[in-house]
This record gives C-alpha cells, sequence and structure tokens, in this order.
C-alpha cells in the first residue's frame, strides 16, 4: 500500500490508501462530527454530518465514504460546511420531540451535542412530524421511534454483528421507520435482546427501562468491571448512582468483547438488587433461621469446624468452591482447606466440563482453551461441532459471523439448527450423538487423501502410528451410517478442513458437557494435531467455559490434587514449597472430588462442609443424592447472596457480597486474567467471600495478612508460574493471558508453541464400537447436555433477573 | 395486470416455490425473488415472504424492509384497476395533492390500498415521465392528463364495473 499524503485543517499527514478523510482527520484528533458512521460497520454515507470541503471539488463531499487522494486539501469546519451542517441539524430536530429535558440521553445525544455545537435551535423548518407508537411490549428496553434520526447504525449491529436480523428499514420516503417486519413489537420479533441497538444508538430512540428515571449521565458513577456471567469475560462499565446499579454498558475497548455484549451482561446484573438478598449471617434453630451477628456466626463455625476436625480427622472437613469466585477467593479457599490438613477442595459446578478437562490434559498435558477468541476472526476454516456459541458464548458467535464475513470457510456439523448453520460454507445435519464418528471421519478421510501434516506429527506429536492404524476405510463407511451425512458431504468438509492454513476447532458446553464429551475432546484434538493446527495463531482447539471464573478457578488449585498452576500435590517438593509459602504442614493424602463425594464414596468420611458459592443441591441430575448427602453432614457452612437449595441446608449461612461489591481477578476462558472492580457496597452486613474466608482463617489460627484481594494476588503471583508475572498493575486496562512468567512478559496469546504441555502431543485412538454405543445413550442424556443463556450455577442470579423472562 | 384476476393461485404458487427453492442460501437474490413473485401474483403474500426470508437465509425484516421500500412491490394484491397517481414535483405543483384527495374519497381507501371489491388499487408514484401532461395519473395502462378533482368520479366511473 502506497502512502498518500494530504492536508486537513492546514496539517498535512500520510495515511494508507484507502483510508477515508474521516479516519485520516481523527488520526490528527479532529473532532468531525458523524451521526451514522460505526467504526465496525461499512460506511453508509446517510447523515451527510461529517462533509467537508476539499478544495477544488464541485461539492462538499461525505468524508467517512471519500478516500483520502495525493494532494487533497481539506478544510472540516469551513463557512460553507458548517453552514451545511446546520441546514441537516436543522432538518434533523425539525422532525425530533425537543424533549431533552426528561430524555434519558440528555448529556449523552449526539444529536443535542452538535446542535450545541453548532448552535442549531428549533425554529429554523416547521413541518410535519413522525407520529409513531412507543414499543413497550418487553421486558428490557424502550423503542421510541419518534426520536430515531434513521442513522442505521443499529440495523448494522442487528445484522452484521448479532445476526439477529430482528429490525430493518422500512417503508421509503418521510415515514421510512427501524423496525421489526409487520411493524410488529420488538417482542414478537427474532430480537435477542443483547442491547448492540441500545449502545450504539446516537440518540434517545432506545433505553434500558431499568435506567429510566434514575440519573442523568453526570450523575452517574461508571466502574470498569467483568461480566459475571460466562466465561467469556466481557468488559462492562456498571453505572451505578446512590450505591445502585441502573445500567451497564460495553467496555468498547476491551479485547475481549469490543463493545458487545449479549443479554446477561447487558441486563442480568439486576439480581444484585434484589429483595432476595441475603444481608445478615444466619444460623439454623431448629426448623428456621435466626439473624445474628458475625461474631456469633464466626464463632459458631470455629468451635464445629475445631471439633470436627479433632474428633473426625482433618480429612472430615471440605470446601466446595464456585467457579464465580475470583481468583484471589479461590487461591485463599483451598489455602484454607490445606492448611487445616484436608485436601477435599473442588467445585461442584466444574463436572459439566470434566470431559473438556480430561480430554485435553490427556492429549497436550493442560487444560485451556489453546487459542484467543479474537484470532477466530482470522482463521482460515473454523470447524464448528455440535456447539451454539450464538446462545452459549455469544461474543464467540458474533466472532465466527465476524470471520465469515471477512472470508473464513465455516464448517458446521450439528444435531440441531443455530444461528449459524445458514451462514456455514459446509453444514453437516448430523444425528445428534455422532459427533464423535463425524471427527473421526474426517481424519480417515484427511489420512486416506494425504491431507495430514507429517512435519508436525513427526515433531509434535506420538502415538501416531497406532492412530492411523485404527482409522482403516470402514471408518468412513461407518460414519456415514452413524452421522447420516452422504460420503461427497463428509469428504469435501474434511478437505476444506484440512486444506486451510489455519483451522480452529470451536465445540461448547451442548458438544462436550455430556456423556462421551471426552471422547468428542480426544477426537478434536487428535484432528488438530493430525493437521497441526495447534502451537500457532489463529488455529487450536476452543472449547470455551460456561463460567466466569471457571478457568481461574481451576488454575488456583481449587482441585483436590493439584495447587495453584496445576503443581501437582503428590510431588514433595512441590508439597514443601507450599509449606514453607504458607508456613503449614501439607497433608499428602490426596483430596476428595465433589463427584466422588456424592457419587457415595466420600459421605462416610467428609463431616462438615464449606460450600461457597455453589449450588449442588439444586444442579445435575444426581440432585437428590446431592441433597441426601448435605443433610446427613454434622456441620454445614453456605456462603451465598441468595437462599438457594444449598443454603437451605446449611447450619450457618453467611452472606456474600456480589461480583460488583468486591475487588477481584478472573481468568477467562483465553486466560487472560481481568480485574474486577467494585462500584458499589454490598448490601446489609453482607461481606466479599475473600473477606469471610481471611476472617476465617484468622479465628482459626492462621495468620493472614490480606488487607486486599490485591495483596493475595502477590503471593499467588510468587507461587503460580503461569500468574508470575501478574500484578494488579500489569494488568491495566486490557488483562494479561497467562503463562506470563515474569514481570517483563506480555502474556501469551496462544498456548504450545514448540512445546505442549506434556511434551508432545499424545494421538488417542477412539474405537468404533464406543463411538456406536455414544449414539443410543446420547438420546436419553439429551437434556443435561443442552446448554443455552442460562445454565445451572449462574441459575441463582439469573431466576432474580429480568434476563429470566428470555 | 390481467393476469391477477384470472389465474389459479394454487397454478403460480406450483410455478414459484421450485423458483424460490433454486435460490436457497442466495441472499443477494431477494430482489430477484420478489420481483418474480411479484411479477406472477400482483403482490408479495405473507406466506411467500417468509418462505423467501427462510429459503434464502435472509431476516423477514429485511424482505419486509425491501418490500416496503420499492414501489414495485406490494403486500396486498392490486385491484383490478391500479390507479397511479403521479406526486412528483411537476405534478405536485400543479395540484396532484387535490387530485389524491378526491381519489381517497372517491375511492374510500388511502395510497397502498386496494378496495373491499377487489376493483381498485390506490398509489402514488413519484414521476411518470409525462410532466408536460400534469398533474398526470395511470389507471392501468391508460394515462389521464391535466386531471382536475371535479374529474376523478367521472374517470372513475368508466373503470366501475
Amino acid at each position: 500500500m502506497s502512502a498518500i499524503k494530504l492536508t486537513i485543517d492546514g496539517k498535512e499527514l500520510e495515511v494508507a490508501a484507502g483510508t477515508t478523510i474521516l479516519q485520516a482527520a481523527r488520526e490528527l484528533g479532529i473532532d468531525l462530527p458523524t451521526l451514522c458512521h460505526d467504526p465496525e460497520l461499512p460506511p453508509n454515507g446517510a447523515c451527510r454530518l461529517c462533509v467537508v470541503e476539499v478544495e477544488k471539488a464541485k461539492s462538499l463531499v461525505a468524508s467517512c465514504v471519500t478516500p483520502a487522494a495525493p494532494g487533497m486539501v481539506v478544510h472540516t469546519e469551513s463557512e460553507r460546511v458548517v453552514r451545511v451542517r446546520r441546514s441537516i441539524l436543522s432538518l434533523l430536530i425539525a422532525n425530533h420531540p425537543l424533549v431533552c429535558i426528561t430524555c434519558e440521553q440528555t448529556g449523552s445525544c449526539k444529536l443535542q451535542d452538535y446542535c450545541y455545537r453548532y448552535s442549531v435551535t428549533e425554529n429554523e423548518y416547521v413541518g410535519e412530524t413522525k407520529e409513531l407508537p412507543l414499543d413497550s411490549s418487553n421486558a428490557f428496553f424502550v423503542r421510541d421511534m419518534t426520536k430515531c434520526i434513521l442513522c442505521g447504525i443499529c440495523v448494522g449491529k442487528c445484522q452484521e454483528i448479532a445476526g439477529a436480523g430482528a429490525i430493518d428499514f422500512t417503508m421509503r420516503g418521510f415515514i421510512t421507520n427501524v423496525g421489526p417486519a409487520y411493524e410488529d413489537k420488538i417482542e414478537d420479533s427474532t430480537c435477542v435482546f443483547c442491547g448492540l441497538c441500545i449502545d450504539s444508538c446516537p440518540v434517545g430512540a432506545l433505553v434500558p427501562k431499568a435506567l429510566i428515571g434514575k440519573g442523568r449521565p453526570w450523575q452517574v458513577e461508571k466502574t470498569k468491571t467483568i461480566c459475571p456471567y460466562c466465561g467469556v469475560g466481557c468488559g462492562i462499565y456498571l453505572q451505578t448512582r446512590d450505591n445502585e446499579v441502573i445500567n451497564v454498558r460495553p467496555d468498547f475497548d476491551s479485547p475481549v468483547n469490543r463493545g458487545h455484549l449479549c443479554a446477561r451482561g447487558k441486563f442480568g446484573w439486576d439480581y444484585l438488587q434484589s429483595k432476595e438478598r441475603l444481608t445478615t449471617p444466619l444460623i439454623r434453630s431448629e426448623e428456621v433461621f435466626v439473624a445474628v451477628g458475625w461474631e456469633e456466626a464466626f464463632g459458631l463455625i470455629v468451635d464445629n469446624l475445631k471439633e470436627i476436625r479433632s474428633s473426625f480427622g482433618p480429612a472430615a472437613l471440605m470446601g466446595l468452591c464456585s467457579p464465580k469466585a475470583s481468583n484471589e477467593e479461590s487461591y485463599i479457599f483451598q489455602k484454607l482447606f490445606r492448611s487445616l490438613g484436608s485436601n477435599n477442595v473442588d467445585s461442584y459446578s466444574r463436572h459439566c466440563h470434566a470431559p473438556a478437562v480430561e480430554g485435553m490434559t490427556r492429549a497436550f498435558g493442560g487444560a485451556a482453551m489453546t487459542n484467543s477468541m479474537e484470532e477466530l476472526v482470522s482463521a482460515e476454516a473454523i470447524f464448528l461441532i455440535e456447539a451454539d456459541p450464538l446462545k452459549t458464548h455469544p461474543i464467540i458467535g458474533y466472532r465466527i459471523r465476524e470471520a465469515i464475513r471477512q472470508g473464513t470457510c465455516l464448517i458446521a456439523a450439528q444435531s440441531e439448527d443455530t444461528g449459524l448453520s445458514d451462514i456455514a460454507s459446509y453444514y453437516l445435519q448430523i444425528k445428534s450423538g455422532s459427533a464423535v464418528a463425524l471427527a473421526n471421519a474426517f481424519a480417515a478421510v484427511i489420512l486416506e487423501e494425504n491431507l495430514y501434516n507429517p512435519k508436525f506429527i513427526n515433531k509434535r506429536t506420538e502415538g501416531f502410528a497406532a492412530y492411523s492404524s485404527s482409522l482403516g476405510p470402514e471408518v468412513v463407511r461407518r460414519s456415514l451410517e452413524l452421522t447420516g451425512i452422504n460420503e461427497e458431504q463428509l469428504r469435501s468438509a474434511a478437505r476444506a478442513f484440512a486444506t486451510a492454513n489455519s483451522a480452529a476447532i470451536v465445540s461448547t458446553a451442548g458438544g462436550v458437557a455430556q456423556e462421551g464429551g471426552s471422547l468428542l475432546v480426544t477426537a478434536l484434538a487428535n484432528l488438530a494435531l493430525l493437521t497441526g493446527n495447534l502451537g500457532r495463531e489463529n488455529c487450536g482447539l476452543y472449547l470455551p467455559y460456561s463460567e466466569n471464573n471457571l478457568q481461574g478457578s481451576a488454575d488456583m488449585g481449587t482441585l483436590p490434587a493439584l495447587l495453584t498452576g496445576y503443581q501437582p500435590l503428590r510431588e514433595k517438593t512441590v508439597r514443601d514449597h507450599f509449606s514453607r509459602a504458607w508456613k503449614v504442614e501439607l497433608s499428602e493424602q490426596p483430596g476428595l472430588s465433589a463427584a466422588a463425594l456424592f457419587s457415595g464414596y466420600g459421605n462416610k468420611t467428609v463431616k462438615a462442609m464449606l460450600v461457597m458459592g455453589e449450588n449442588p443441591a439444586a444442579c445435575g441430575e444426581h440432585r437428590e443424592a446431592v441433597t441426601e448427602v448435605l443433610r446427613n453432614l454434622n456441620f454445614l457452612v453456605v456462603q451465598e447472596m441468595f437462599m438457594t437449595e444449598t443454603a437451605m441446608l446449611a447450619d450457618v449461612i453467611l452472606p456474600a457480597a456480589g461480583f460488583a461489591e468486591k475487588m477481584g481477578t478472573y481468568t477467562n476462558v483465553e486466560r487472560r486474567v481481568q480485574l474486577n472492580r467494585a462500584a458499589i457496597v454490598p448490601p446489609g452486613d453482607a461481606r466479599p467471600d475473600w473477606a469471610i474466608l481471611t476472617e476465617l482463617a484468622g479465628r482459626l489460627g492462621f495468620k493472614w495478612e490480606y488487607e486486599s484481594p490485591e495483596d493475595i494476588s502477590t503471593e499467588i503471583a510468587a507461587l503460580t508460574p503461569q500468574y508470575a508475572g501478574i500484578s494488579y498493575e500489569r494488568i491495566g486496562a486490557k488483562g494479561l493471558q497467562w503463562p506470563c512468567p515474569h514481570s517483563e512478559h506480555p502474556g501469551s496469546k496462544y498456548l504450545y508453541e514448540g512445546r505442549f504441555q506434556r511434551g508432545l502431543g499424545l494421538f488417542t485412538p477412539i474405537s468404533m464400537d464406543d463411538q456406536a454405543k455414544l449414539l443410543f445413550s446420547y438420546e436419553e442424556n439429551r437434556s443435561a447436555g443442552k446448554k443455552t443463556l442460562c445454565n445451572c450455577l449462574s441459575d441463582s442470579m439469573r431466576n432474580r433477573s429480568v434476563i429470566s423472562k428470555l | 395486470m390481467d393476469s391477477i384476476g384470472c389465474q389459479c393461485i394454487e397454478e403460480s404458487y406450483s410455478e414459484l416455490e421450485p423458483f424460490i427453492a433454486q435460490y436457497a442460501g442466495q441472499q443477494t437474490a431477494l430482489i430477484t425473488v420478489l420481483h418474480k413473485i411479484q411479477e406472477t401474483l400482483g403482490f408479495v403474500p405473507y406466506d411467500l415472504q417468509v418462505k423467501v426470508a427462510d429459503t434464502l437465509g435472509v431476516p423477514i425484516s429485511e424482505v419486509y424492509g425491501v418490500i416496503t421500500f420499492y414501489a414495485f412491490f406490494s403486500l396486498k394484491p392490486k385491484g383490478k384497476y391500479n390507479v397511479s397517481v403521479c406526486k412528483g414535483t411537476a405534478c405536485y405543483v400543479r395540484g396532484a395533492p387535490k387530485v389524491l384527495t378526491a381519489l381517497e374519497k372517491e375511492l374510500g381507501i388511502k395510497p397502498g390500498d386496494t378496495t373491499d371489491d377487489g376493483n381498485f388499487s390506490l398509489e402514488v408514484v413519484y414521476c411518470l415521465g409525462a410532466c408536460g401532461l400534469s398533474p398526470v395519473m395511470t389507471v392501468n395502462k391508460d394515462v389521464h392528463a391535466r386531471l382536475k378533482q371535479e374529474r376523478i368520479p367521472k374517470i372513475l366511473a368508466q373503470y366501475g364495473e
């Protein structure tokens, strides 16, 4: 690209060919007014407000659609330009209700700001005005189309980014409007309530209901923090006033979500202000709970834990830690139990993801998504298998849509249609339960047609011989029976995957969190190894977790047999290292897992439990058995925000702070450690979990000196190689991706460059019989594996939020 | 326009359905497909709008947006006689609004609608290319020039039965 020299407002600059005048002017810091321009949508030159005067040009040009040309001399605020801008604004407000006194957008309305800038008042033109009914049909936001200036940004976001296609321009001329087909209410359209339209509307046409009457932009405090729902970890700004959250806006500078959100992030925060919040410690007195002070609650807990520990031994204590707890909280949670001599620490909510962890650990030695979400956009091919990211992890869905717009080939193998099926280059409608067979058949075709990557296989993997011999021609034949697709479909899709220079594989909870899930993960890992799509950019295996800190919680060692950074407890050097740092003796007796506890093996030894922010009694298929185990305990403490099914079984309930009420870090699915900041104070006597644990540890005789989560994070960095270079100071606005081994390290976008965690990547053959069995067992377990925007752990939040209406 | 009333709808559908099907997944074929439906049926019925949206993979909001944007497309069946009143600049200044009001009064419908008996539909167009004859309107292929509101009832009466 050759550089172009031009002059804007007397300043010379050089820009790359293809740069628009608007972009060039903005590079110079010139604030050109725009209404219809959005950096991520194709420019449409509709509002004309960005017109500039170009010397020797016949007329004014719209800078957003006019490329800079060599020698151009541009004036952005000439008298002529200003005159035209004033006319445009006058025409706009001639048909715009000037109800700025009560309009929620006042203070952040672009139309208002530009009218102010160019001294445009209301009386220049008088004519007809639009009369359109207010659409207040849904629980989330109000659409007042009389205020709409037809910039079209919401249409672009809805169609291009979210792919919901709920709205478009309708009619023509004066009566042009933006809305669903047939003037339907937005509730009756395909709207998914992601809120992308709301947060990009330049005027006050789209307003969240929760915000109405609650505060003007200048009265509102904005706190940058992280969405507490799924593992994507979107950057959000909490807007608060008088200790109340009134709105959430996306962080447009976040490398994770780039200004995008889904309904959960945009609207799902209102549970924080639920009347059901627990605001005081509660102790069970016969069949009722009695409110008590912290002193009494702590006293009771300490007495019981000490007594049970001395009567039954330390292994009688067990802790379940929520994958919604921060890294700092997860870390001190397991530290507390291990300090008490028990390695019984786990998370029950993790069991949905156990297959992913198992499969990935076997193949690579580590269990994290190998590459970053942003890399999906640049992948040449994406193999999406039994996943509906637009529902489960919408940001990943948006990225895949974006990739397709840029020419990525999407191969979608689904047993049910998803929002991405229609736009896939290859759509393989497979029978449910046949995903493993399909992945294996891909490998068989790739081997047979010599499309694999021998260089990668020789250098980076082991087990290839056994694997390749398991993939004879009969594999293809039987897979066709199992999947129900035809051979041509299979071969062409497999070729498209194998011949791409970089191909990513994506599956989500719907695919892997069910019986046979670890087989699917193994099959997919095999496929990635076979084609060398690992250890470099824009490829890899994506199995995103469903909870905001599921990755971090595991990183922090809330696992029975692993300390922070997956350091094995069984190794004496590891135990000694932690013993010295913590100044306690660590037991080498392996801990009990949540699965083992609830399946009945453990309930004879475990007598007392602390459950921090989990609700196992309402989670999964084995609810009754879980409840029975919890009921039979001698003593149960629950740290919770709400009276959950699990809390109902407790002897002591401690009221916990929500995400917006405490500081801490979360690690998202791409291993990005991000800082969560407190925006409000917790209700009543509720306290952050880290403060509760620290206090409890002190009363149990441990000398912890944490005054803030940041103190804890320093200790984490010192004991966790992957986190060694991560500090609050370094995390900054963009976060840091582990491994980040030292304080100069920029973080790691993708894993396994040059070496897998286990050394060589391991191929594991999958027998045809196992695949066939899956097909039958799948049908029965279908509902268990099916995931939408909601999932069991988030339900205690979601059920108390407006998003439960989705 | 003669074809609308007499051609059997079922026959048209059996022709249109394979036509739509051949554009499966082709979002860019939207206008081509709508064009064919409009030409065959004289309008684009709701069920075919949904079918087009599903088959081509285009949101229904976009299908509706396109139909309501282009004057060529119609959401409702047009009448036996389609009255197109020009509201282009020349016709406008020479009295088209009055002509339109008279038509609305006489037919009892607004532009975009069809009379209950299916005889007349009314639409506004912007320039028929006959500014010298303004104000002007067409009824199917007949051109009526230099209109005055008083003449409207008489003109319509020619098509009455």
